[in-house]
């Protein structure tokens, strides 16, 4: 009976996914990855105008909002062949870089930490204490025993209340919890905080965008003309409330969220050497400071790297069919002309057809398809996106800025480069890439403000506005780093429609099903060889899972140890007799 | 102890166990009363309502959705609204925030369900599809709509979080490939509180909980079950630029001399004057700024089927399912029509001293407005 456990779903996460396991003493020895939720949304787009586009496939996700209406007007840019002006391409980068920030920190706080961070034993913690530790780590002025008392007061009151919210039931007291409770109250004391701080970087959007979450786009620039001399546009009080938002975000990572993470991250260094995964990493590159046109320019590098050798960074290239394909070989789609083939997302297709079990089912027959992922791959290969394959492909480039800014960390952990190729590599390369994001959007803000300055006021570029204008067939593939990872779109344009439109988004690269040759994707791959001290309580499982920042809601489940298929909480009692 | 007879505190009790004072409750059903737009004499009623109302436990399920919802909620801006509100309706199950996974939520999930039966607010974000008998969205094992039924059955009342719940949203634009329903077409006999917008501003939906837990009642709502405070003039009416509309004066493209100079963006497709929220009083983020304001046109996104009412950049006067019933009204009369009469009135009151200038800009408005009817 102690081997029977039930995670069904995962929280903190975004989306519906589920995750099958099989343990066998005491490890992963596989797992199976599913998507559980589909609306087509690139069907809903044909037959649209291009330029309406970027709003419906934005409503792609609400948590990383702004990512999909980027890769998308930068689609129909260059299908249209848009060169966007220099303001236009610092307030996408600005607004990216707002986006890091934000969903990074909210990530770490309010979906990772409580993997983590005991909020309970907190409640015995000394307070004098933690306030030594937290000056002793930032000099953020939060930090005295009477606040830390404060807040252990709050929490014990709210405690003593009995309804716990969203606190009931978390895996307090688990073995595999092993911050001091001095550090677990600064952890709590940042989460309340991030929680407040959490709504005001967002304001950038706003002030660009009109609103956070799902600001508004312009394929050709953005709608928000700048008029410094006269009211009706962004004046000097709207871009001075950007610096200083920026400004204060950028204080928030120094001085919270990167001091926090290095000394959680120091209590949990055994997580270096889990989760490591296939090791193949894909970056798309992002942040052009030359244009959108020269990657050269980009802040972060695109390549992919193969086997964990850095020392050799491949070259990416969206419109070769020979590199990026997609394949249903294990999802719930049929292709026109046989499963068996992959298709390059200029030709893709999303022919739902679901053939899964009957709900309310317990298990997934995972031998036959079993999501509603599609399943892309590079070269045929399998790929890990998203902070860690960014930091790896510009480590591997050369990039001197993030070079030292993982060997920085790395020192400070004390621990080899191997380290990263972990789910707590995963989790520090986000932290450590968010620091490297607030400083460049610092730079795109100069840049911009250096830019009106010196003259230029343009924002957007209409001179391809009226589809009179278009060819009569246009394709085009538009992407960026998104905070999960590689994010691309490809349209095709006919007669001023949208006549095809893929996306292939980080979470289906990581949480794809296996391919034809039986190949994992990154979650599949990296849960195997984890650790699992409870089977009740897989809390293992949610620590690496949420390494990646799913944009997808997990349900788990797990075989017994002779492989046989175990039964789901709800259905625990009769499965028992 | 059956779940009945177990002590449950009040409002007021727990705000007090948590460490706050009288004086602080105090200010916050001050901040509550001025946030609803109430008179003073309502600060002594709510706060009375808070002291002897017990704490209300809250479900929120997520189906097709993008979790903008979420998001936007733990956007709203008020002070206490983030300290207390989050924690005081007792947010017992959400996929974005909570400890639990797995048995542990569901379990979560379950205790309210049964402990407070009859009693709790289940909160819906996104759709239920129910194309291919609701294959297209699990949770746990079933579907989207096995998991609302069961969850609505002992629900006091239900709050549909955004255009996904309240109108089927993206998912259901042509061709509507999962069959995605709003709820309100999937269960009838319990009352459904709209909140539509993709997202509903935060202090939006901040406020209609605050109402619902404020007043032991639920707010009063319009013919399409939205909040009447929040939803019951249109974005045009409250809009900043409105006066260049009245006067005619139109940005042409985006970027050009008059949208710099911030005229109206109706010809550039604002569907304002169709869209009935609360954007251009209560803005966005605490206030911050709204789509017209940061110079792109209103998509209309809190109105039913918005989006295969576009396309988005193209001047509407009359669009079919914007706040059927009521008055999308008369844009076209508006429009037309009355316009003439209704720049003169507005030069006049805006006092604009300057004749010619006044002049100039009705015969501009005049010129304009055929521009656009032909």
């Amino acid at each position: 009976m102690a081997n029977r456990i039930v995670v069904d779903p995962i929280t903190r996460i975004e989306g519906h996914l589920r995750i099958e396991a099989e343990i066998k003493d005491g490890k992963i020895v596989d797992a199976f990855s599913s998507s559980t939720m589909v609306r087509g949304i690139e069907n809903i787009v044909k037959g649209r105008d291009p330029r309406d586009v970027w709003a419906f496939v934005q409503r792609t996700c609400g948590v990383c909002t702004t990512v999909h209406a980027l890769a998308s007007v930068r689609t129909v840019e260059d299908a249209l062949g848009i060169v966007i002006p220099p303001n236009a391409e610092m307030v996408r980068n600005i607004m990216e870089g707002a986006l890091y920030m934000h969903d990074h920190s909210v990530h770490f706080y309010h979906l990772h930490a409580l993997d983590w961070v005991d909020v309970v034993n907190a409640l015995k913690a000394d307070p004098k204490k933690t306030s030594e530790i937290a000056q002793s780590i930032s000099k953020w002025p939060k930090s005295s025993t009477g606040y830390f008392t404060d807040v252990q007061n709050r929490v014990k009151k709210f405690v003593n209340t009995g309804q716990l919210g969203i606190f009931a039931n978390g895996y307090w007291g688990h073995p595999q919890m092993k911050l001091p409770a001095e550090v677990n109250l600064l952890a709590v004391a940042h989460y309340l905080e991030a929680l407040e701080w959490q709504k005001e970087i967002v304001k950038v959007h706003t002030i660009f965008g009109g609103k956070n979450p799902h600001p508004n786009y312009l394929v050709g620039g953005m709608a928000c003309a700048i008029n410094t001399q006269t009211a009706g546009g962004l004046t000097a009080e709207r871009l001075a409330y950007v610096g200083q938002l920026l400004q204060d975000g950028k204080e928030f990572i120094e001085q919270v969220y990167i001091p926090d993470l290095l000394a959680i991250a120091s209590f949990y260094k055994d997580w270096a050497g889990i989760g490591k995964g296939f090791g193949n990493y894909m970056s798309y590159g992002d942040f052009p400071t030359n244009g959108y046109a020269d990657m050269a320019g980009f802040k972060f590098p695109q390549g992919v790297i193969l086997d964990r050798d850095l020392s050799k960074v491949h070259d990416v290239d969206h419109r070769s069919s020979e590199q990026i394909e997609e394949f249903v070989n294990n999802s719930w789609y049929n292709y026109s002309d046989g499963d068996d083939k992959g298709k390059h997302p200029w030709d893709g297709e999303t022919n739902i057809k679901y053939s899964g079990p009957k709900p309310p089912y317990d298990f997934l027959n995972v031998e036959e398809k079993y999501s509603f992922v599609k399943t892309p791959r590079w070269k045929g290969m399998p790929m890990e996106v998203g902070p860690l394959a960014r930091l790896l492909v510009g480590y591997g480039r050369g990039n001197k800025e993030i070079q030292e800014a993982v060997n920085a960390a790395l020192a400070h952990l004390n621990v080899p480069v191997d380290a990263l190729f972990s789910t707590l590599g995963r989790t520090a390369a986000r932290g450590i890439e968010t620091q490297l994001v607030a400083n460049w959007t610092m730079e795109f803000y100069d840049t911009l403000m250096n830019n009106i300055k010196n003259g230029d006021e343009r924002m957007a570029n209409m001179d391809n506005w009226e589809p009179s204008s278009w060819p009569k067939e246009a394709k085009g593939v538009g992407f960026c780093e998104a905070p999960r990872g590689a994010l691309a779109h490809w349209i095709k344009i006919k007669d001023g429609k949208t006549e095809n439109y893929q996306q292939v988004v980080p979470t289906t690269w990581n949480a794809s099903p296996r391919d034809a040759k039986g190949q994992r994707s990154a979650y599949e791959s990296t849960l195997i060889g984890t650790p699992i001290a409870n089977p009740e309580l897989p809390l293992e499982i949610i620590r690496t899972i949420h390494s990646f920042d799913p944009c997808l809601a997990c349900a788990v489940h797990l075989y017994d140890e002779h492989g046989k298929h175990i039964s789901q909480v709800q259905n625990i009692e009769s499965c028992e007799s | 102890m059956s779940a009945s007879e177990e002590k449950r505190n009040t409002y007021y009790e727990s705000i007090i166990k948590q460490g706050y004072s009288r004086r602080d409750f105090m200010k916050f059903t001050t901040y509550m009363a001025a946030f609803m737009g109430l008179e003073n004499s309502m600060v002594g009623q709510i706060a009375k309502s808070l002291e002897t109302t017990p704490r209300l436990p809250v479900i929120w399920e997520h189906y097709q959705e993008c979790t903008c919802c979420s998001e936007s909620f733990i956007r709203s801006d008020h002070p206490i609204v983030a300290d207390i509100i989050l924690d005081k309706i007792s947010l017992d199950y959400t996929l974005t925030l909570m400890a639990a996974s797995g048995h542990q939520a569901e379990a979560a999930k379950q205790e309210t369900m049964k402990k407070y039966k009859g009693e709790y607010i289940l909160c819906v974000e996104g759709s239920i599809p129910l194309g291919d008998d609701g294959n297209y969205c699990c949770i746990a094992g079933k579907t989207a709509k096995q998991s609302f039924l069961e969850a609505a059955e002992g629900a006091k009342a239900i709050i549909a979080w955004g255009s996904c719940a309240s109108n089927g949203c993206v998912q259901s634009a042509k061709p509507n490939p999962t069959e995605a329903t709003p709820i309100h077409k999937i269960l009838k006999n319990k009352p459904i509180i709209r909140v539509p917008g993709c997202p509903p501003i935060g202090e939006v939906m901040a406020g209609v909980i605050v109402h619902v837990v404020a007043f032991g009642r639920l707010p009063e709502l319009d013919g399409q079950g939205r909040p009447k405070a929040f939803y019951s003039k249109r974005v045009h009416d409250s809009c900043y630029r409105r006066p260049y509309y009245d006067a005619g004066l139109f940005a042409e493209t985006f970027d050009d001399k008059n949208s710099k100079e911030g005229y109206c963006l109706y010809k550039l497709g604002c569907k304002g004057p169709m869209t009935y929220n609360s954007c251009g009083t209560l803005k966005w983020n605490n206030g911050v700024s709204y789509p017209i304001q940061s110079g792109h046109g209103c998509l209309g996104c809190s109105e039913n089927g918005f989006w295969d009412n576009g396309p988005f950049y193209e001047r509407k006067t009359n669009v079919p399912g914007f706040s059927e019933g009521n008055s999308a009204d008369t844009v076209g009369k508006v429009a037309a029509g009355v316009l003439v009469g209704g720049i003169a009135v507005h030069a006049l009151a805006a006092n604009i001293s300057k004749r010619k200038e006044v002049k100039d800009r009705i015969e501009r408005g005049i010129k304009n407005e055929q521009h656009i009817d032909s």
